[in-house]
């Protein structure tokens, strides 16, 4: 059962300076030096990603390595110098103003690292306003905002302007207003990255539970590699506008692709990435109650380590594939692999 | 590196030295040589722009048309657009609705009467702020009321209301166009900084040509006056809008207009507010000026009183305008914190309830118009009950002029024969073609080759159209200003920036200054020393002096905290900190708040032109007694020349100077 993919873009470049146009033209593919030569900034460089339908896809790389670009890119807030995207399989950079317009109304959502809010509209106001400038009757679009606005938990406070409302509670109104159209795919562009660490934390749980809830095609983009390994199914690591690897946190982590990958998945606790489909023997048997496949083992550890004899480990259907005993999870927890 | 900077110092003196011994010498020396073309430039030389300039408006005003209209159908179009608001609003204020014409004209309604005014102004207040602001502002009303100005200052207050909204307005539109077209940006840029430059008078004689004498006229150069800063206001409040905003509409699927009206717009609603205030502040400025060509009101007052020198009543009506300002200002600042500001939570209620003002006023105004008829009070401020001060003024002026009349006859005699006289000759002695050389040299050292044929064109274009040394008058009273507004301001600025007390109240009294409009400096100035030179200086100052003032204390406490202790750690002295560190530091910022208060001083000079300088501010004020559209525009454009000059310089300097601290560009 191959997924589906919901976005893909081929060959994408964003090139910013005087020279920008012509220099793709002479060399399809200028490496960093030839760009640096140009005077010319290389904000987004050969990127092709694939993200599948109902994935949380995180873009991940420092401040300045182009993760804004690449997703101003996809969404088509930016003109690429070069390169293809593909929205369902339509070429988004082929559309007219006009049929852009009607797709980012109806399929796109997104949400900004510093909100992005309209100061002068209430919560329940800058909720509605996707669906009014759709044209939707008043009555109407309050009724839907007032749903999401629930669905975040900020009922009651629906009449509060931005400038009342603390950093969480604002991105709150941010992510209600980015799910009032029913958008297919939804950008997050740092969104937990302008608030303190608790509530950082508190909004990553929340997005996960609505998360699963809603289903949505997910491009999340974050400088913080614990967020990433947290939230999403797939990472991609960029690096002064490259993407260096996209793999899933626990690949990342066992299969670094280059040193940088290594640098970075260094100080990230093994036990938080690998699963214990990885850790398991194939086909032992244990006792007890199973735990699943994709399971983190953190999350498992305690149980785990607690039981007199190997726990059982079940695949996606629910059929005991293999075992798990305590050496294993002590070597992750304590061991080598512990992390720093 | 040393020896040829030491040896650039020593050319510059010498060169300083000798255009001073020009300037004091020069004449003798044009006589000896038996060249005296030297100092007088040749009329044979002069090209007569002034001529083919006004045959231009003639052909304009009396031929041009494209296809069947002609210009004259376009202005008259303009005038009765303006007109029809106008006369609405002046006739609910001011005049009354009349039906009719002529004799048979009667007087359907009467204007509103002074108490349903005053209660729409407090209720303003009230909404916009609190009970204090209605008080203030209210008091301010019930000045104008009491005090006998109630009829002028609702003219006035007509032309505001009118001139604000289209000013304010078409700078928005036309500030979001330029911000849309970034090529028309570039094209709209140099055109306002020439307009900011131009003296009014200057434009105010073509319009006198196009429009007629008339409150049209006025309103006219008002919002001509008044737009320019609108539109710069708007491109910068727009392109501040946070990019993410801007992102954010348009993932939401907006179209382009969507997008400005309802992203954009109201998200720099607050610094739009800033730029409205902007409009009403320079609406107010214009009063008097604009009384020139046919607005009446306060400004008519003023200028009728300072022409017959009856210092009382233009006193009173000047202070009139002040008030009138006070309230406009206040009440549009707070209005505009309240655009900007969260409301408190969704009002609840009915109708009635939230609308409790409106009502209270509507009711209020048709009550006074039904009782009006039967007690006049209601309807009109009793005359008998309005107090006068202009006795008092003229009385205080009177014993001040018996009594203290050597005081200032020694004050004035003083400097005008140890600073003002002495600049004057040396400025009128140098040789044209060598100042022309200097400011070309000056130009050169200061930014490159552009800014030297910048300097030696506009100064060239001064020479050949035969102002030369109107223009010298013109840099004498307006050099002779700056340098003393320097000499007070800075010092007080530095002291503001030092000491926290000392920058509270210099705060307050260069607010207050810069409220009142530029006329109003003229009035207690002319009254004590009468009209010249030196009255035109002190007034130059008093209207110059603000920028001086805020920007060296703006550059002072800007200086970075690390440095200062830096400095107080390796020993100095506060003194020794303040001229090592402080001052050599915020010499960018000074010279910056140089530059506004050159612009200030020349922009002012004009209007001082009413007391008898003989200057380009005269020559453009007589071709407006004249209607004479070639002299007052080449006069004008000569003292914009002298303005943007002096600005190319000392930005070009206050870049250098920052260059070298390393402050970046
Ligand atoms: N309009 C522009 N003109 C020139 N260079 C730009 C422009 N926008 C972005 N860049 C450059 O492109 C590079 C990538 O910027 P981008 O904003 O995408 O980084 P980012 O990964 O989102 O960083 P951050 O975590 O700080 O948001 C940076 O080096 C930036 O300087
Ligand atoms: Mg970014």
């Amino acid at each position: 059962m191959t997924p589906k993919t919901k976005l893909a873009c081929r060959n994408v470049w964003k090139l910013y300076g005087a020279a920008s146009d012509r220099i793709l033209q002479g060399n399809p593919n200028p490496s960093a030096q030839d760009l640096r030569a140009e005077g010319i900034v290389g904000a987004v460089r050969d990127v092709s990603i694939d993200v599948n339908e109902g994935e949380i896809f995180s873009i991940m790389g420092l401040s300045g390595s182009g993760k804004s670009t690449l997703v101003r890119c996809l969404s088509r807030l930016i003109e690429p110098t070069a390169g293809e995207v593909l929205f369902d399989g339509v070429d988004l950079l082929g559309a007219s103003e006009a049929e852009m317009i009607e797709i980012r109304r109806h399929k796109l959502g997104m949400v900004f690292q510093n909100f992005a809010l309209l100061p002068h509209l209430t919560v329940l106001q800058n909720a509605m306003f996707p669906l009014t400038v759709q044209g939707w009757s008043k009555s109407k679009a309050e009724e839907k905002a007032r749903e999401v606005v629930e669905l975040v938990g900020l009922k009651g406070r629906e009449d509060y302007y931005p400038r009342e409302l603390s950093g969480g509670q604002q991105q709150r109104v941010g992510i209600a207003r980015s799910l009032v159209a029913e958008p297919d795919l939804w950008f997050l562009d740092e969104p937990f990255s302008a608030l303190d660490p608790l509530i950082r934390r508190e909004m990553q749980d929340e997005f996960l539970s609505l998360q699963g809830r809603l289903h949505k095609t997910i491009v999340f983009i974050t400088h913080d590699f614990d967020e990433a390994v947290r939230l999403a199914d797939r990472i991609a690591i960029m690096k002064d506008g490259e993407v260096i690897q996209v793999a899933t946190p626990e690949e990342l982590v066992m299969n670094p692709a280059t040193e940088y990958v290594e640098e970075f998945t260094r100080h990230i606790p093994r036990s938080k990435v690998l699963t214990a489909g990885r850790l398991m023997t194939k086909g032992g048997a244990g006792a007890g109650a199973p735990v699943q496949q994709s399971d983190r083992i953190s999350d498992v550890a305690e149980r785990i380590i607690t039981a007199q004899d190997p726990v059982p480990v079940a695949g996606p259907g629910g059929k005991i594939v293999g075992s798990i005993d305590r050496h294993a999870i002590a070597h992750v927890l304590f061991g080598r692999g512990a992390g720093e | 590196m040393t020896a040829s900077f030491s040896r650039r110092t020593y050319i510059a003196w010498a060169l300083v030295l000798a255009t001073i011994l020009l300037g004091q010498f020069g004449r003798d020396l044009a006589d000896a040589l038996g060249m005296r073309w030297l100092i007088k430039f040749p009329s044979a030389w002069v090209i007569p722009f002034k001529t083919s300039i006004s045959l231009a408006m003639k052909w304009l005003v009396e031929e041009a048309a494209i296809g069947g209209v002609s210009f004259t159908d376009v202005t008259r179009a303009v005038a009765w657009l303006i007109e029809q608001p106008y006369q609405f609003v002046l006739s609910l204020l001011a005049e009354g609705f009349v039906a009719g014409a002529g004799k048979e004209a009667q007087t359907v309604l009467p204007a509103a009467s002074w108490i349903a005014v005053i209660a729409a102004v407090v209720a303003l207040g009230h909404y916009c702020r609190d009970w204090a602001l209605a008080a203030l502002v209210g008091a301010c009303f019930a000045y104008l009321a009491v005090f006998g100005q109630w009829s002028s200052a609702m003219v006035t207050l007509a032309s505001v209301l009118i001139a604000v909204p289209i000013g304010a307005g078409g700078g928005l539109l036309f500030g979001i166009w330029a911000y849309r077209h970034p090529r028309g940006e570039r094209m709209l840029m140099p055109v306002l900084d020439l307009m900011q430059t131009i003296p009014i008078f200057a434009y105010l004689v073509p319009i006198l040509f196009m429009f007629g004498f008339g409150p049209v006229s006025a309103l006219v150069a008002t919002i001509i006056y008044a737009t320019p800063p609108m539109v710069r206001i708007t491109i910068l409040a727009l392109k501040s809008v946070d990019p993410e905003l801007v992102d954010f509409g348009r993932m939401a699927g907006t179209t382009r207009r969507q997008l400005m009206w309802r992203v954009l717009v109201p998200s720099a609603s607050h610094s739009l507010m800033v730029g409205v205030n902007q409009v009403i502040m320079l609406t107010l400025n214009m009063v008097i000026i604009a009384s020139m060509i046919g607005a009446g009101g306060l400004g008519f007052d003023v200028l009728a009183a300072l022409r017959r020198l009856d210092i009382g009543a233009g006193f009173e009506a000047g202070i009139a305008i002040v008030v009138l300002a006070i309230a406009v200002d206040r009440l549009s600042q707070a209005f505009a914190e309240r655009m900007g500001q969260v409301h408190s939570h969704a009002k609840r209620g009915g109708w009635l309830e939230r609308h409790k003002r409106t009502v209270l006023v509507v009711a209020l105004l048709v009550a006074t118009w039904i009782l009006g008829r039967f007690l006049p009070a209601l309807q009109e401020y009793p005359e008998g009950a309005t107090l006068t001060t202009g006795a008092f003024w003229s009385d205080v002026v009177k014993y001040l002029n018996v009594n203290y009349f050597d005081v200032f006859e020694a004050v004035k005699v003083f400097f005008l024969n140890n600073f003002l006289v002495p600049i004057k000759k040396t400025l009128l002695g140098i040789p044209w073609p060598w100042a022309i050389a200097m400011l070309v040299l000056l130009g050169a050292r200061a930014g490159g080759w552009r800014l030297a044929l910048l300097c030696g064109v506009l100064s060239g274009l001064i020479a050949v159209s035969g102002l030369w040394a109107k223009a010298m008058v013109t840099v004498y009273l307006c050099g002779a200003s700056v340098i003393l507004a320097t000499l007070i301001g800075v010092p007080l600025g530095v002291l503001a920036a030092l000491n926290w007390r000392a920058g509270t109240v210099i705060g307050v009294f260069i607010d207050t200054l810069q409220t009142l409009p530029s006329f109003v400096y003229l009035i207690p100035v002319v009254m004590l020393f009468r009209v010249g030179d030196f009255t035109a200086v002190v007034a130059i100052v008093l209207y110059a002096l603000a920028p001086a003032v805020r920007y060296a204390a703006h550059g002072i406490r800007n200086v970075s905290a690390d440095l200062i202790e830096a400095g107080t750690v390796s020993g100095c002295t506060p003194r020794q900190l303040l001229r090592l560190v402080r001052l050599p530091l915020a010499l960018p910022e000074i010279m910056l708040g140089i530059n506004q208060t050159i612009m200030l001083a020349l922009s002012m000079l004009v209007i001082t032109a009413l007391v008898g300088t003989r200057d380009l501010g005269q020559e453009v004020y007589i071709a407006l007694t004249k209607a004479d559209t070639g002299r007052g525009l080449v006069a004008g454009l000569a003292i914009a020349f002298i303005a943007i000059i002096a600005d190319r310089l000392v930005n070009a300097g206050a870049r250098g100077a920052r260059l070298r601290y390393g402050l970046g560009a």
